[in-house]
């Protein structure tokens, strides 16, 4: 079943907080994740990788560059949910 | 109609002996920053590495690989003209032919051992143990050079972000031959050519000769091959334990491929491998390798006293390709 973009966003600042080190609660939608919460690349894929077992989502390697923040992050997996 | 004969091979294979060449020149970070624009803190902690190996100008793939090749045979206990089958596994020799594993073989006073070249770039070495192992087991050689060998520093952009400032020049030799136990698991091995592109040369020969191309070097798509490599390989290396009958709790050492610290800590997560396995990182010294990469990495282990002869090990390789190849072996 297709996840809110609340529960979306709560399931991704989880990975992102599992990866990082981060609290969760800073992983905010208009948080970029390079400027923000100093994910690099390699962090970056396995977040990416991690959302799309999560949430049973793709997420090409090219399209990765496009999420700039995390409500980029939540928009994009709430429409490839559908 | 006649019946033709065929041979036979002993039951079990294994490895018999490790040897080593490492580039003269330890170079540290400091040394390639400037035309990248980077910092040694940088390339610690995207790669773990503090320094790569890199050769002499003129030290060359088949020069390493000689040495290398004389330790392993040496320690296997046996003579050059023991050898009857020598795999030479390399990305960087600079001839497309003859092979070098001719000249090598030749060089060692292997001749007339059969010998070729394979190109199966990070996964070479575990490649080669898998066709050695073959080999042995069908009666089709007794005693097999595999030889993981590159001088990568030929083959760089220094001013590439993407994959020089990683690489290092080595070689690794061991000698797979006959055995009164099983030594060698099933090798799981794979390609996935779908993938050409993440890691290539950056032109073609043909490109190179029509001017419309500068001498090529090797480039990679690093965020999509660290994707790769953590993620589709941690299967494949459960699968060869599993294949070899064993549990990761069986295992004493994990030695993959050395391509990136980051690669290996989430391979290990993956994996699910207990604590008290020891982890081959001997890029941090080393850089990545290539086909060179997983020999070093078990000779390290041994220097380092986290291993011994009859050890469990799980080795795999992955690179360019895509191909990949893992097995669990018993270490000489």
């Amino acid at each position: 079943m297709a996840k809110s973009e609340a529960e979306i966003l709560e399931g991704l600042a989880a990975i992102v907080a599992e990866e990082t080190g981060l609290d969760a609660a800073e992983v905010q939608s208009a948080k970029s994740f390079t400027d923000d919460l100093d994910i690099d690349s390699l962090s970056m894929m396995t977040i990416v990788t991690l959302a799309e077992e999560e949430f049973d989502v793709r997420i090409p390697d090219e399209d990765v560059k496009d999420l700039v923040t995390v409500g980029d992050a939540v928009k994009y997996i709430e429409g490839a949910q559908s | 109609m006649s019946t033709l004969s065929i041979k036979r091979g002993p039951e079990f294979s294994r490895i018999m002996g490790l040897g080593v060449s490492r580039g003269e020149n330890a170079v540290p970070n400091e040394d390639i920053i400037g035309p990248i624009d980077s910092s040694d803190e940088w390339i610690r902690k995207m790669t773990g590495i503090a320094t790569r190996a890199r050769a002499n100008a003129d030290t060359s793939v088949i020069d390493m690989s000689e040495i290398a090749a004389r330790e392993a045979i040496a320690k296997a206990g046996l003579d050059t003209g023991d050898i009857d089958a020598v795999i030479l596994s390399t990305i960087t020799y600079p001839h497309m032919t003859p092979g070098g594993a001719p000249v090598l073989a030749d060089r060692l006073g292997a001749t007339p051992a059969a010998a070729w070249d394979i190109s199966a770039a990070c996964a070479g070495y575990c490649y080669g143990i898998g066709q050695a192992d073959a080999l042995v087991r069908s009666g089709s050689a007794r005693h097999v050079l595999v030889v993981g060998a590159e001088k990568m520093s030929d083959f760089i952009d220094p001013s590439d972000r993407s994959i020089s400032y990683l690489l290092g020049d080595a070689a690794g030799a061991v000698v797979v031959g006959p055995s009164d136990t099983a030594g060698i698991g099933p090798t799981i091995w794979g390609s996935d050519g779908s993938g050409a592109q993440l890691i290539r040369q950056t032109a073609s020969w043909l490109e190179v000769r029509d001017g419309t191309a500068e001498f090529p070097t090797l480039f990679q798509e690093g965020p999509s091959v660290f994707k790769w490599a953590s993620f589709k390989m941690a299967p494949i290396a459960l699968e060869a334990i599993e294949a070899a009958g064993v549990t990761p709790d069986d295992i004493t050492a994990f030695i993959p491929h050395q391509a990136n610290t980051r690669i290996i800590d989430q391979m290990v997560k993956q994996i699910g491998l207990p604590d008290s396995v020891a982890v081959g990182r001997d890029i941090v010294d080393s850089g990545n390798t290539s086909a060179a990469s997983i020999p070093l990495a078990t000779e390290r282990l041994y220097r380092d006293g986290a291993v011994k002869a009859g050890d469990l090990a799980l080795q795999i390789g992955f690179g360019a390709g895509l191909v990949y190849a893992a097995q669990v072996v018993v270490l000489p």
